[in-house]
């Protein structure tokens, strides 16, 4: 839930970061860290296992910029991946404004992937929130791998897409980050949207901003 | 079914608010008060100068509340209404206020946990009614002396947002 507060003149903003374990969420928050300038950035708590694996949460406030004299202040979150942290996971999607999905690329991780993308939709139905109406985008990660599955095969398992209903919005839209592919396209006679999709290495920070700002962005943008 | 919404904070209300956590302050000799919403985003504090990260304290805070509100229902009960964590010098009482906010207070041995809690029931009543009305006034499709600004607090600002993220 996105919180104006015009005492302070800032916009805060929650993004969490989901996905299965292991999948590269906190190195995301932790390239964040390490690139943006310390006084844009607030202090890292990360609530983590002593084999450094996610036990709550991970959370880093940055700042990304100023609009209308307004600090648009973004609240990064983690979740625990692993499947039986539920609890905790639930807990954190809380009054989120933005999801950034990040999928393992590996192969061997794609049930894993996709039971992590059922597990989202049911846990943000338990608060009443719909994924497909929020700020919402997919990262695949660890495309460096050898064993990374290619990015149209990720796409139809983990991005099928939701059937728009809305004839407003039932027309073809380009995809602003990927030339020559839509968001909104007509299949078999149904209008299906899928989410914006990035590619990333995260361990280097390749991508990591790229998501970091489409979600950010699309979360402004639903408070223009 | 959508998702979380947006509210908002203005100065009339941010100063109504310093002003309960203030009385509060005075009248149970704490050493400061916060409020905290449940995404974990910190809306005020008075008292005494924190010498820690606020907006670090604040995310906890509301991981905090929410644990243990699942931890009352495993135990058959709605919620905890109030949270009180003691320590050798410094100890803190959580309480929550209208389902949406925690006010936090930090005390130290110049006060008691009881008078703390008896004061706090004040503000919490007080704030409750300040917060419902808030809410409300958010949820209405008309907000009352929102006028000016129609459609969101970036209305128009498409471009500037563009800009912001270099496109």
């Amino acid at each position: 839930m996105s919180m104006i507060n015009y005492a302070s003149r800032e916009i805060n903003c929650k993004l969490v970061y989901y996905g299965p374990g292991l999948g590269g969420k906190t190195t995301n928050l932790e390239h964040v860290y390490s690139k943006v300038a310390p006084e844009t950035r607030g202090k890292m708590v990360s609530l983590a296992t002593e084999t450094e694996r996610t036990l709550f949460f991970d959370f880093l406030p940055v700042d990304l910029g100023t609009i209308r004299g307004f600090k648009t202040r973004f609240h990064l979150y983690t979740v625990p991946g692993q499947v039986y942290y539920n609890a905790s996971r639930k807990l954190i999607l809380k009054g989120v404004d933005g999801i950034v999905f990040v999928a393992d690329s590996q192969v061997e991780r794609m049930e894993a992937n996709v039971e992590s993308m059922q597990n989202l939709y049911d846990n943000m139905a338990e608060y009443g929130y719909d994924l497909t109406k929020i700020p919402f985008v997919i990262q695949y990660n660890k495309r460096d791998l050898p064993n990374a599955a290619p990015v149209r095969e990720l796409q139809e398992e983990v991005n099928p897409g939701w059937e728009v209903t809305e004839p407003s919005k039932q027309k073809p839209m380009p995809d602003p980050w990927h030339a020559g592919e839509t968001l909104i396209e007509q299949r078999d006679g149904l209008w299906v949207q899928q989410a914006p999709y990035f590619e990333s290495v995260a361990i280097t920070g390749d991508g990591v901003f790229d998501t970091l700002k489409a979600v950010a962005k699309m979360v402004l943008r639903t408070l223009s | 079914m959508t998702g979380a919404g947006t509210w908002s904070l203005d100065e009339h209300h941010y100063r109504q608010i310093t002003a309960h956590l203030g009385s509060l302050l005075k009248e149970s000799n704490a050493r400061c008060a916060l409020l905290v919403d449940r995404a974990g985003q910190l809306l005020a504090s008075t008292g005494e100068q924190l010498t820690f990260d606020p907006t670090a304290f604040a995310s906890l805070t509301a991981a905090d509340f929410s644990a243990n509100d699942q931890l009352a229902k495993m135990i058959g009960e709605p919620e905890f209404a109030s949270l009180f964590h003691q320590g050798e010098h410094e100890s803190m009482y959580l309480a929550d206020v209208a389902r949406r906010v925690i006010l936090v207070v930090l005390f130290d041995e110049r006060t008691t946990v009881g008078l703390v809690r008896l004061r706090v029931k004040q503000t919490v009543a007080d704030l409750t009614e300040l917060f419902e009305r808030l809410f409300r006034r958010a949820a209405s499709p008309e907000p009352e002396g929102m006028s000016e600004r129609p459609g969101g607090p970036l209305a128009g600002a498409e471009d500037e947002i563009d800009r912001l993220f270099g496109d």
